[in-house]
């Protein structure tokens, strides 16, 4: 499915040049770019309304950005449609949760790898040969690596809009992980957990990125810095389109910019460490 | 048919497993383990090799006879093999549960000289890594699940695969090593280290042989029997002597499969796919399921409910009936038929319970209200009594005779009397050896064989045994009046809203209760009613919840004397949690504990105050503390 070949570790794999956005007059991002290597969780972070969803929403192609290039293994991907750049390998997940919220668990997250897919309408319908070992495959993987590795196994069969947050967040991850992404964008996962949910899915994050299985690199959008600064090996900091600084958590840290427009918050800095 | 195991005195475990996996084969299932959505068999040959190899594994890594192997995890195969593998070279399995805090696990595994640990994932092995420097003896960790263990490399630490490939080896070499071993083996050996669970004090290891466990089965098995066709779910911990005596002593015996739910939070849906014949759990379950029950009663519409109330109503005169043991006239027997068709076939099917032939309750007591409940929908539930230190149970009701104020009478080989002093002494060949290096309670509880149980009861003029709790059935009052705390709780749990209650009155003027709401059902009922809440504290102090709770109190009160009728009550901010110690792991409630750390509610629901300011800790799960300070409103129940 991947056709611009296989990338190793530690090659350039997403990159954003110059990209520009702005709704109006309001520059949502301003010449920010973006360079994520392979391997890698890099993490973006910046205060309400820095442009970070923005940002993501311009890589899987919802947004066009207005100015500026994205390359996925060197293949310009910004004219793209959202399904051509998932059908590429960049999966995501929401920050306001997006699932079939009639459909149970398992549906939601067959329907991550329903792209991977080849039976048509009819081959489908008659149920042997390939269609029926494609299906097989296909739900032998969503069992045994995502409901496994996700810990889903008491609510696979439940609806998802009756199910708590916490549940459904992981439920879009799996979605994610099912269309087997070779990049996953992830857009504050964390947000609105409880502490154990948090550790939970920096631990499923973590998974994935190192996971022999897996080995997928990570975009992190996420406002709890605990996690971002444990977890993340590079951080790109936003402040209202503008980039701050892009660089190892260390060096984000210790930037006195960052620390006055958003670690200064020192309170949120430190709640969950 | 299974062939009949003679349980002689020499006759060991892993010699019965011998014999029935040679007997039974590639061609039998031994156990079923739920995973990937779905039920993976293992037959009595694939028993047999991956025992076999972990034995060996574990005998090139060092393990000798009598080296005690310390295991945690949830209810798997690989548990069962682990156990089996180490009581084949003759080592002595520990068990611990699950969620054991790390100052238990330490304090268990240092006081046992556990050589081995077995641990399921990466938090067992963590747990284990991290006592390793406090506990010397520990040589090697052995885990089983790989997620997350991509990281840890330490020389002590081994796979289960990794383990039986160095098993394999050790057999290449010396091919008839592994039934040496065991034919080696003595019934008279211990073969169970088991920790009490404690309700007053630090754990005691109890040890047990081979001829304890293995006559604990026979006898139970002669009351009960069961057959290799039939069907067990293992879900309650390992670390409970009742799941050792139905998995390893009856099932080995019996040679029944067992079955092993994919997550503990699926067991539920997985007994109702298995249907066992089987079942053997705390009260707390049977009230979950009643509970239950009562809920899908309450949402369910108006033509289902009223099917429901005419086939209960005839399900429990016929439950009296029997309980009377008066005769059941043909009508009623025709009547309950109609009930069954109509409603208690789909309900026990519900429930798992569709082939249940026996299933038991022990451990703690459980109300009239909970097992009328069950017999009158045709389940066939038994209380029983019984203690780690006799491998299992002492006591059972008997089919047909079933009176549910007492445990029953005596399995065979049993003798069970009462001291002077009311205590409860048993005699059997299933009396443990004496507590693992304490031989001072070993002399307190074990003279001339007698098993002193500190329970305290009496035995009916039917032969029954009456037990009666650990901190005494009846209180009195200041004033002298008797209430039995257990009994009323026991009426409150009823309430499908009451997850837990805790009856307070001991020398004090009056009866009160700290109650827990059930978060789910209360849960359910507020979005009903249109109250919002956030969390289990806010609807903990809902005004329309306090009045749920007082319905629920006035309805337990109702026909009670009047000194045991409840007057002022609190609802706390959490549900009772063995993590705070405020039960025990099995779940029977801590009374002088909660004394102690409530006591601000207790002296406060004796005043003339309306709030109770409480400032605690709670405890999670792995450990960690958090401080709650809140403000609780005392409510009081006019008569």
């Amino acid at each position: 499915m991947n056709t611009a070949g296989e990338a190793k570790e530690g090659d350039v794999l997403l990159k954003l040049e110059n990209i520009h956005m702005a709704f109006g007059k309001v520059a949502a991002l301003n010449g920010v770019d973006l360079e994520v290597k392979k391997g890698e969780i890099h993490s973006i972070i910046g205060p309400n309304g820095a442009g970070k969803t923005v940002m993501m929403n311009c890589i899987n192609g919802l947004y066009r950005p207005q100015q500026g290039n994205i390359f996925f293994k060197g293949q310009k991907i910004n004219n793209l449609a959202p399904h051509k750049i998932a059908a590429l390998g960049i999966g995501r997940t929401f920050q306001k949760l997006e699932l079939y919220g009639g459909m149970t668990v398992t549906e939601n997250i067959r329907m991550g790898s329903h792209i991977h897919l080849k039976s048509n309408i009819l081959s489908g319908s008659i149920y042997v040969g390939n269609p029926k070992r494609e299906e097989i495959e296909d739900r032998k993987f969503i069992e045994e690596e995502i409901i496994d590795l996700l810990e889903i196994e008491s609510i696979r069969d439940q609806v998802a809009h009756m199910l708590p947050y916490g549940s459904q967040k992981r439920v879009e991850l799996g979605r994610a992980l099912a269309l087997r992404p070779e990049v996953i964008l992830l857009d504050e996962p964390m947000a609105g957990l409880n502490l154990e949910e948090v550790e939970d899915m920096a631990r499923f994050i973590l998974d994935i990125n190192e996971e022999k299985r897996w080995k997928i690199t990570c975009v992190l959008v996420e406002h709890d810095m605990g996690v971002v600064m444990d977890i993340s090996h590079r951080v790109l900091v936003l402040d209202f389109g503008n980039m701050v600084i892009d660089g190892t958590p260390d060096d984000v840290g210790k930037n006195p910019q960052v620390v006055k427009a958003y670690l200064g918050e020192e309170d949120l800095y430190v709640t969950r460490r | 048919m299974a062939e009949k195991i003679e349980v002689t005195k020499d006759l060991t475990i892993p010699q019965v497993f011998l014999k029935r996996c040679k007997e039974y084969g590639a061609g039998k299932v031994a156990m079923r383990e739920k995973e990937f959505g779905l039920w993976l068999p293992y037959t009595w040959q694939d028993y047999y090799d991956r025992v076999k190899y972990l034995c060996l594994g574990m005998v090139s890594l060092g393990l000798k006879r009598g080296d005690k192997v310390a295991m945690i995890g949830d209810n798997r195969p690989e548990g069962v093999w682990a156990e089996m593998a180490a009581m084949c070279a003759g080592g002595i399995p520990v068990w611990l549960f699950q969620d054991c805090m790390m100052d238990e696990v330490k304090y268990i595994i240092d006081h046992s000289d556990s050589k081995f640990f077995v641990g399921e994932t990466q938090e067992e092995v963590d747990k284990a890594l991290a006592i390793m420097p406090d506990c010397p003896k520990l040589e090697y960790v052995i885990w089983d699940d790989p997620k997350g263990m991509r990281r840890y490399h330490q020389p002590n630490l081994k796979s289960i695969i990794k383990t039986q490939e160095l098993g394999k080896e050790l057999d290449e070499k010396e091919p008839d090593l592994f039934e040496k071993m065991i034919n080696e083996g003595n019934g008279q050996e211990i073969c169970l280290l088991f920790y009490t669970s404690g309700t007053t004090a630090l754990p005691k290891g109890a040890l047990l042989t081979h001829y304890n466990m293995l006559s604990m089965g026979k006898n139970l098995m002669a009351v009960d029997p069961c057959y290799d066709t039939d069907d067990f779910v293992s879900y309650l911990p390992f670390a409970w002597i009742g799941e050792q005596m139905m998995s390893i002593s009856c099932g080995l015996l019996m040679g029944y499969t067992l079955n092993f739910p994919e997550e503990p939070e699926t067991s539920q849906h997985n007994i109702r796919e298995i249907g066992p014949h089987v079942m053997f759990a705390a009260p707390r379950l049977y009230e979950g399921l009643t509970r239950q029950v009562q809920v899908k009663y309450l949402d369910s519409t108006w033509i289902k409910r009223k099917a429901y109330e005419i086939a209960t109503k005839i399900g429990y005169h016929v439950a009296d009936l029997k309980f009377e043991k008066k005769p059941i006239p043909w009508y009623w027997n025709a009547l309950n038929y109609f009930a069954y068709a109509t409603m208690q076939k789909k309900l026990k099917d519900h429930l798992g319970m569709s082939r249940l032939r026996h299933c038991y309750t022990g451990g703690a007591a459980m109300g009239p209200e909970h097992f009328r409940f069950f017999h009158a929908l045709g389940v066939n539930l038994k209380q029983i009594y019984g203690q780690t230190e006799v491998a299992g149970i002492s006591v059972t009701h008997r089919d047909g005779d079933i009176k549910f104020d007492t445990v029953g009478t005596p399995i065979p080989e049993t003798e069970v009397n009462i001291t002077e002093d009311g205590e409860i002494i048993s005699k059997s060949p299933s009396v443990f050896q004496g507590y693992y290096k304490n031989d001072e309670e070993t002399k307190k509880t074990l003279t001339d064989g007698w098993l002193h149980s500190s329970d305290t009861g009496f035995i009916d003029d039917d032969g029954h045994l009456v037990v009666f709790d650990r901190t005494k059935d009846v209180l009195k009052l200041n004033d002298g009046r008797p209430f039995a705390p257990q009994y009323l709780e026991a009426r409150l749990k009823f309430s499908p809203y009451v997850q837990d209650a805790w009856v307070i009155g001991d020398k004090l003027p009056f009866v009160t209760a700290v109650m827990c709401i059930d978060y789910s059902v209360v849960g359910k009922w507020a979005d009903e009613h249109k109250i919002n809440y956030t969390s289990y504290p806010e609807l903990s102090q809902d005004q329309r919840v306090y009045d749920l709770v007082q319905q629920q109190i006035e309805e337990a009160n109702k026909a009670l004397p009047e000194p045991a009728r409840i007057n002022k009550f609190v609802n706390l901010y959490k549900a009772f949690d063995a993590d705070d110690e405020e039960l025990t792991r099995t779940s029977k409630l801590r009374r002088g504990f909660m004394e102690q750390r409530y006591k601000d509610i207790v002296e406060t629901l004796y005043k003339d105050a309306d709030t109770v300011h409480l400032d605690m800790t709670i405890t999670y799960e792995d450990g960690r503390e958090q401080p709650i300070k809140t403000d609780l409103r005392i409510q009081e129940i006019k008569a």
